[in-house]
């Protein structure tokens, strides 16, 4: 039920652990800072006053075996969200992400099921460097048996969040901080099934195709905006999930437009933008295509902390709308 | 029956393998519950020299970490094991799925990549799966399935039964982080897990004496708090008491405990030569372990009491060759997976669910 209120993007998160919490005995979230307001911003404020110190577990400081106990967990009836308060303390765990969750059901013939859901945040900026500021979610989303979950608005974050959980298959789930405060009006929670889950189209153009997920997803959507009053009309799709890919959108999309920007908040090599080039190369016929298509990521090195440095690092709505108005300005 | 507790960071005379050779003390144990462990020590034995065997030939390929010599933990602690409780393995595992009951044909069909196999063919001796039987899973990435079992613990805790998790990991295990973590997190909840070390003093191609400071592992359970006790890992009848005690604690909300077997294997680390991690002093080592062997040593505690009859073990062992001859074949015969199984079993959720 819709009352006008608008949610934010954190207060959603919240709002989908708490719904779950609910009606699901069988979930619990575990991790470390749970407890604290300052670990993962407001998107697990109280809950462990309102479901109990049991099932939201504040831990040791042990990446790698609270997600294996997670993981444990999940293949002994329960359905855990593990989280870590930054992507970048999850690379400790990575054995229990990859080798285990992710392997499971393959390589133990589709007997068991690994319902775990690994929530990773970003948590960049603010000058906080290399160890602080990693999403990784390209890294992730390579991964067979591992479903890459990436919402960008307030309603997938926390709407997807309950599909991740709800899933049969371990999910790895990347919310990002700089998404907290993005505001918007929500109707109930929906319980959908995370496996026909897909690309949404969240503008519809015809001079260009921007593709994107998380943070600069909201960047292409202001970029799109800009663009519109000067008479480009941009479409934008958001992935939301990354792995396993759904292509089809991307493939339409591109069809209609004939241009393609991909737009990731991830570095360039190997990473998600390059997925979305080459997806749209291979299934959009070479006659299509106006121009080469073309990319905007992070800058291949660590983030930085000094100032100047970081500002550079990160890529701002200006950028996108200058990519794309060469794109549609240029020559074929 | 536990031996005295010297040091948790000292196994004494464990380790060495001149000593412990004596007929097994069957004090307080029925005759059944003997023949029963001789039994099942013969047909883990009797498999895994077929297995070995058509390893050598090359007829299977995947690799397969044999258990020869070093049967009785798995053995001893199948007794305890009760419905909903949960075993996990390592790399080296055929003998906790068959003391567990698990099935030998499917284990057969399993380390050929049979349709058929207890993992439908996807895992390999690596990976076996038979949860009807208590066992949940083995890998082979040292030490990752400890937390998995603290896992199953909590999940236990949370549903309120007297079930336990039970995690099996060698020496080798304890030197990787995971092990750390895992037990200060379970002594910290207080978490139904019996941790299982069975310490057969070599990881891979290096013994233990090239590896840590001290060569028993109940040090770390003393640091976490967590009760522990050490016994022969070659005498299936301590190692039965041991798990007996241990898994009690467990049940009545203890909290974890810890138990270090101490053993030997006869074979490498991988495969079926004797001679593919020579360790120092490995081949005279093992030719005195040879003497500590636990089955013999069981046969030998049996006919003391008159429980065991001239010929019987002979033809145990041979039911067992028979068995396993059986198993292999059937297995040699059934069908390999089909394509279908290589993307279709990525994800459990399809569309459609």
């Amino acid at each position: 039920m819709s009352t006008g209120k608008k949610t934010s993007y954190g207060q959603a998160l919240r709002d989908g652990i708490a719904y779950l919490l609910k009606t699901y005995p069988e979930v619990f979230t575990i991790g470390q800072g749970l407890w604290s307001p300052w670990y993962v911003g407001n998107s697990m404020t109280d809950l462990d006053k309102e479901f109990g110190k049991e099932r939201v577990i504040d831990t040791p400081v042990a990446e790698l075996a609270c997600t294996g106990v997670a993981v444990g967990a999940a293949i002994s009836g329960k359905r855990p969200v593990i989280i870590h308060p930054r992507v970048d303390f999850a690379l400790l765990a990575v054995d229990q992400i990859v080798n285990q969750a992710a392997k499971w059901c393959h390589m133990l013939g589709g007997q068991v099921s690994v319902p775990v859901t690994i929530r990773a945040i970003i948590n960049r900026g603010g000058e906080q460097g290399a160890q602080h500021s990693q999403s990784l979610h390209s890294w992730f989303a390579h991964i067979p048996g591992l479903r890459m979950v990436m919402p960008a608005t307030a309603r997938d974050a926390r709407d997807l969040l309950i599909a991740s959980v709800l899933c049969d298959d371990p999910v790895m789930f990347i919310d990002d901080r700089w998404l907290y405060e993005q505001e918007e009006i929500l109707p109930s929670p929906k319980e959908i099934n995370l496996s026909k889950e897909g690309p949404e189209i969240r503008r519809s153009g015809k001079d260009i195709t921007l593709v994107s997920c998380g943070y600069p997803l909201q960047q292409c959507l202001q970029a799109a905006q800009f663009m519109a009053e000067r008479g480009i009309e941009a479409e934008v799709i958001d992935l939301r999930v990354l792995n396993p890919l759904k292509r089809e959108p991307i493939v339409d999309s591109v069809r209609k437009t004939g241009r393609l920007l991909a737009v990731d908040g991830d570095w360039a090599t190997c990473g998600m933008a390059a997925e979305v080039i080459t997806s749209a190369v291979e299934g959009v016929e070479p006659g299509i295509w106006e121009k080469a298509p073309a990319r905007i990521t992070l800058p291949d090195a660590p983030a930085p902390t000094s100032k100047p440095l970081e500002q550079a690092y990160y890529f701002q709505v200006e950028d996108i709308v200058r990519k794309a108005a060469e794109l549609v300005d240029g020559n074929k | 029956m536990a031996t005295k507790k010297p040091s948790p960071g000292e196994l004494g005379d464990l380790s060495l393998p001149n000593k412990h050779r004596d007929p097994i003390c069957l004090t307080g144990f029925r005759k059944t519950k003997a023949v029963d462990w001789l039994k099942s020590l013969v047909l883990i034995r009797a498999a895994e020299e077929k297995i070995g065997e058509e390893f050598g030939k090359a007829v299977i390929k995947c690799p397969c970490h044999l258990v020869i010599g070093q049967e009785a933990p798995a053995v001893g602690l199948a007794d305890h094991i009760r419905k909903g409780d949960r075993v996990f393995g390592a790399h080296r595992s055929h003998a906790h799925y068959l003391a567990l009951g698990g099935d030998l044909h499917q284990l057969m069909a399993e380390v050929l990549g049979k349709e058929t196999g207890c993992s439908k063919g996807m895992g390999g001796s690596m990976h076996l799966y038979q949860p009807q039987a208590g066992f949940h899973g083995s890998v082979p990435i040292v030490g990752s399935t400890i937390p998995i079992a603290v896992g199953a613990a909590l999940s236990i805790q949370m549903d309120g039964t007297k079930n336990v998790a039970v995690s099996f990991l060698g020496d080798g295990a304890t030197e990787e982080g995971v092990f750390h973590e895992s037990l200060n997190f379970a002594a910290n909840f207080r978490l139904p897990v019996v941790f299982i070390v069975e310490n057969n003093l070599f990881s891979s191609h290096l013994h233990i004496d090239l590896r840590q400071p001290y060569n028993s592992t109940c040090r770390f359970a003393e640091a976490n708090g967590i009760p522990w006790q050490r016994v022969d890992g070659n005498d299936v009848a301590a190692v039965s008491s041991a798990c007996l005690a241990a898994i009690r604690q467990a049940r009545s909300g203890k909290g974890p405990q810890f138990i270090e077997m101490v053993t030997y294997r006869w074979r490498g680390h991988v495969g079926h030569r004797e001679d593919v991690d020579v360790g120092v002093k490995r081949k005279d080592d093992l030719n005195l372990w040879k003497k500590r062997d636990p089955i013999a040593r069981l046969a030998k505690g049996m006919e003391k009491r008159k429980w065991l009859k001239t010929g019987e073990l002979h033809r145990w062992k041979t039911e067992a060759e028979a068995a396993v001859h059986k198993a292999w074949d059937q297995a040699s015969r059934d069908p390999y997976p089909k394509p279908e199984a290589l993307l279709g079993r990525v994800y459990f959720q399809g569309e459609n669910r």
